[in-house]
């Protein structure tokens, strides 16, 4: 293809990737988000992973419903294709593209609102598919766009800035996501450069339904006193469960790690994924151990951040489909199109 | 709905007697009143294709409940000379096999007319007008099936033993309908066969020929196929390369997608045992048709197939399909409405929801099958048209034409390369150096788009369903909006000179002419031949196969003095489509025949109704 910006021998360029692309080509259009809105750091974390991991930015979809949130990919990766579809009907569009095209990274980004309430019922068949993408909800507990609502992930007792009190407990996605069968499910925060970098590196390794449920706070509506998603709570409340280290499956890999401390996971692609325990005994490749962790962890008011759960060898939607390798998309009419003779046999059956 | 509507009121008289010297030959109608889920449906099937293999015109209908066994069904059997295949009101022969309607069925028949029914419902207590043929079913079904469990099926065949010999078909054809329906199953084959002859062979022993009606060997079906609509548009979207298929099974659309995916197991699995295709059993109809678009944008042929409430369900993601022009082909195949409405019930009223389905200025473009042969031409051509217009494609059909078996020409096989629209390659891309998604660069309202992963820097592009200016980008500027805007009517404006034209037939020179679609189309023809026949009448026939309509639609109510616009709903749906294209003092022109208590229309109906309306 044409590389946009080779650097002219002997001058000293830009810093470039293992493509030979500078992080400027991973960069979208100006942000229209609110100054401090932790849905920006977030953007700044996927571009990062993109450029360090040397995804090729043309080989990306960028997919995302309706909110805040899903203005996001517009922030990111303009050299990719992206769809910002109907309020929690990403799923729906995302599983299309991922089918019409199974040799592509989708990515899509999606909001609390989006996904834990009108989206539910895609959000839950595509966790259950365990279709080939990652899917980040940028989760601030409200509705920003419409004025500060609550959203369904807002916590049991936490405080609008009106003063109205949530008196319904919240919808734990990462503990649904686990249950209803994605493999890769984990929680950050927009503020934690270093946990949140290394769970989109690991993401992008991995072949399966990733679910990132990242607390990207809202400076607008839900950044005060009594909030359970501002800054200050999650500066005071985030427990890592664990430690992520990632080593790519195109670096050399330091074999030494102590077994005792950390779990030590061999990715789809080769790559490796070191989990260092923060929590005694915590085991991200025990399905039930995990779901009772975040349970428990509700019971005790904590917030537990890291990754929860991974699975890399279970077989995807696409797997399970036996697809052709070229995508479905660009199949020539050679392939789709079945020939004269095959529709005179079917006639002279139904005569 | 009891048989209400399915014949004329009874009028009791005394002539028991029926002239068997006046022979009604290849002209009539049979039901079959049975319990669904009793397995009537292969004795009533073989029953049809027994017809059929006598060389004689034959068409069939299943009147089903929504449900799964213990209920009414009822399934009617016409033969006709003429080749008429619409619903005929009148039933000259009635097979009472449910108990529980046998009085009511009977009751409704007329005079001179036939009932084969089990000999202990002693049907004739209630009509001496009717020939009655008292059979002893469970005892013939006996003797033929040793194994209780299966008497219930077997059973069905004693009854098509009976009605053959009583029609005189002959032996080898009923063979031949049983040997295709279990092929392959040669204990089934026996079994059944063995039923049919004792049928057969009771009625020749016990019942003396008291009715007029006959089959005689004709050659009007050689070469011809038998197949419902579903499967039909089934075939059309597997030749037209169809790759992926997201749906949520709803009735009378369900078997449209089953049918799709028995053909691409069979066609477009490679060597490798690789499929060439995804089919998806979505979660709700929300999701198929969110899947087809995300499908459609990444460059696939991509299709769903609904009903009823699934229509509505898809009506948020259709506009994002109209504004974000991506395209897609979905099949709906309607029913009864409003709501729920009757699930297993014919009807036509989705056709102006269809078309503006979604909020906002939206419209779509609509295909409209009239026969199983059109299901497969047009659920063909809808795939060209949707990549080529670069937005959903509807194909309207409805559960007449989609769940019952029609006889037909063969299908021919489109030999035109499949038309995949305008999309830039990175070699296009090179060469243009870029591109705006949304332009109109060739003065067809139709802009190139490129699909995810084209290898270029400037291939992407931002689709949304939120304000868009030419170049994809977000905007509420008011004149980007209406450079949108405006483009789509241009685009729709293309549509008309790209859809199937209408069907018209009749010289041309008559002062009233007709107007219809879709399956109306069977009935309409016979009541205008029979308006030829009975009143000297010739009437100009015009059946639209598309909206937008085309120019030509405008030029047949111009050139007549009064148009009747049939169809199958109660709002007069297609004329007040027409009636928005259409001038004011046009407009006036048009009159409405309508039908719409759940049963395919028929040409009696639509004659009587005729012959009123113009005070004949």
């Amino acid at each position: 293809m044409a590389t946009a910006t080779a650097t002219p021998t002997g001058t000293p360029g830009p810093k470039v990737n293992r493509i030979g692309l500078p992080v400027l080509e991973y960069r979208g259009g100006k942000t229209t988000l609110c100054a401090g809105c932790g849905h920006n750091a977030i953007s700044e974390r996927i571009i990062d992973a993109l450029f360090e991991m040397g995804v090729q930015p043309e080989r990306v979809m960028k997919l995302s419903g309706i909110g805040c949130s899903s203005k996001s990919p517009a922030y990111f990766l303009s050299r990719a294709h992206s769809f910002n579809s109907v309020h929690g009907r990403m799923p729906s569009v995302a599983t299309g593209a991922v089918l019409a095209n199974h040799t592509m990274m989708a990515l899509g980004v999606s909001g609390d609102g989006d996904t834990a309430s009108i989206g539910m019922g895609q959000f839950v068949h595509m966790m259950r598919r365990n279709l080939p993408m990652i899917y980040i909800i940028e989760d601030n507990g409200v509705y920003g766009l419409t004025k500060g609502q609550f959203s369904a992930t807002a916590d049991i007792g936490s405080k609008l800035k009106t003063g109205v009190i949530n008196d319904l407990p919240a919808i734990d996605t990462c503990a649904m996501a686990i249950q209803l069968g994605a493999t890769f499910v984990g929680r950050s925060f927009s503020g934690d450069k270093k946990q949140l970098l290394a769970m989109l590196k690991a993401a992008i390794a991995h072949k399966g339904t990733v679910m990132l449920d990242v607390i990207s706070p809202c400076v607008t509506f839900n950044d005060h006193e009594g909030s359970t998603k501002s800054y200050k709570f999650m500066q005071e409340h985030d427990e890592p469960i664990n430690e992520l280290g990632f080593v790519p499956s195109f670096e050399e890999i330091d074999i030494e790690y102590d077994a005792g401390t950390t779990t030590d996971v061999t990715m789809h692609d080769g790559s490796h994924l070191r989990l260092r325990k923060l929590r005694e005994d915590y085991d991200p490749t025990n399905k039930v151990a995990s779901v009772h962790t975040l349970m428990e962890a509700h019971e005790n008011g904590e917030v537990l951040t890291g990754l929860f759960y991974v699975e890399p060898q279970k077989p995807s939607f696409t797997d399970l489909l036996h697809l052709v390798d070229q995508p479905l998309g660009t199949q020539p009419e050679s392939v789709t199109k079945p020939s004269a003779a095959v529709l005179q046999k079917v006639m002279a059956g139904l005569q | 709905m009891a048989t209400g509507d399915l014949a004329l009121g009874h009028e009791q008289s005394n002539s028991a007697v029926v002239d068997a010297q006046q022979r009604v030959v290849n002209d009539f109608s049979i039901q079959v009143a049975t319990v669904n889920g009793s397995g009537s449906q292969s004795a009533n099937s073989v029953l049809l294709k027994s017809i059929f293999n006598m060389g004689v015109p034959v068409s069939g209908k299943n009147l089903f409940p929504s449900n799964i066994a213990g209920l009414p069904t009822w399934f009617t059997i016409r033969a006709s000379k003429d080749g008429y295949v619409a619903r005929r009101k009148k039933i000259d022969i009635l097979v009472a096999m449910n108990a529980e309607t046998a009085r009511e069925d009977i009751l409704g028949l007329h005079a001179g007319s036939v009932a084969i029914y089990d000999e202990s419902l002693n049907l004739s207590q209630y009509r001496q007008d009717v020939v009655c043929y008292p059979v002893p079913f469970d005892k013939i079904t006996a003797a033929v099936c040793p194994e209780a469990r299966l008497r219930k099926l077997v059973k069905n065949m004693v009854y098509v033993g009976v009605v053959a010999h009583l029609l005189q078909i002959e032996m080898s054809s009923v063979e031949a309908a049983l040997a295709k329906q279990f092929a392959k199953k040669q204990k089934a084959l026996d079994l059944n066969f063995g039923a049919v002859r004792a049928g057969a062979d009771y009625a020749a022993e016990h019942l003396s020929k008291q009715d007029p009606f006959l089959i005689e060997r004709m050659n009007a079906t050689a070469g011809k196929i038998i197949i419902d609509g579903n499967s039909a548009a089934g075939l059309g979207a597997v030749f037209a390369g169809v790759t992926v298929v997201a749906w949520y099974p709803i009735t009378p659309s369900t078997s449209l997608v089953e049918a799709t995916i028995e053909y691409l197991k069979k066609f477009r699995v490679t060597e490798e045992g690789k499929a060439t295709f995804a089919v998806v059993q979505a979660e709700d109809e929300l999701a198929a048709i969110g899947m087809v678009l995300g499908a459609g944008w990444a460059g696939a042929r991509s299709m769903t197939a609904t009903s009823g409430p699934g229509i509505s369900l898809m009506a948020e993601f259709s506009g994002l399909g109209y504004f974000a022009e991506i395209p897609g082909v979905i099949f709906d195949v309607q029913r009864t409405g409003p709501s729920t409405g009757m699930p297993t019930r014919t009807s036509q009223a989705d056709l102006l929801s269809t078309a503006f389905l979604s909020h906002g200025d939206t419209k779509h473009v609509i295909l409209l099958p009239g026969s199983v042969k059109e299901c497969f031409e047009l659920g063909y051509a809808a795939f060209d048209l949707a990549e080529r217009l670069q937005t959903p494609v509807f194909v309207l059909s409805d559960l007449d034409l989609g769940m019952n078996n029609w006889m037909s020409d063969p299908f021919t096989y489109p030999e035109k390369p499949l038309d995949r629209g305008k999309v830039l390659t990175a070699e296009d891309l090179n060469r243009l150096g870029g591109f705006a998604r949304y332009a109109d660069v060739d003065g067809d309202g139709i802009g190139y788009r490129t699909l995810p992963g084209t290898d270029h820097p400037k291939a992407a592009y931002f689709t949304r369903g939120s304000g868009h200016n030419s170049k994809a980008a977000y905007t509420e500027k008011p004149e980007d909006y209406l450079e949108i805007m405006d483009r789509l009517v241009r685009k729709f404006d293309t549509a008309r000179t790209l859809v199937p034209a209408p069907v018209v037939t009749g010289s041309g020179k008559a002062s009233v002419g007709v107007i219809a679609y879709g399956s109306s189309d069977f009935a309409v023809l016979e009541a205008l031949d029979e308006l030829r026949k009975q009143h000297a009448v010739e009437v100009d026939y015009m059946r639209v196969r598309a909206y937008p309509f085309t120019q030509s639609v405008h030029e047949f109510v111009a050139s007549h003095e009064r148009i009747y616009v049939v169809e199958q709903d109660r709002d007069a749906q297609l004329a007040s489509l027409l009636k928005l294209d259409l001038a004011a003092d046009q407009a006036v022109k048009l009159h409405s025949i309508l039908h719409f208590n759940g049963l395919p229309i028929d040409a009696e109906s639509i004659l009587n109704e005729l012959v009123v309306k113009e005070g004949l």
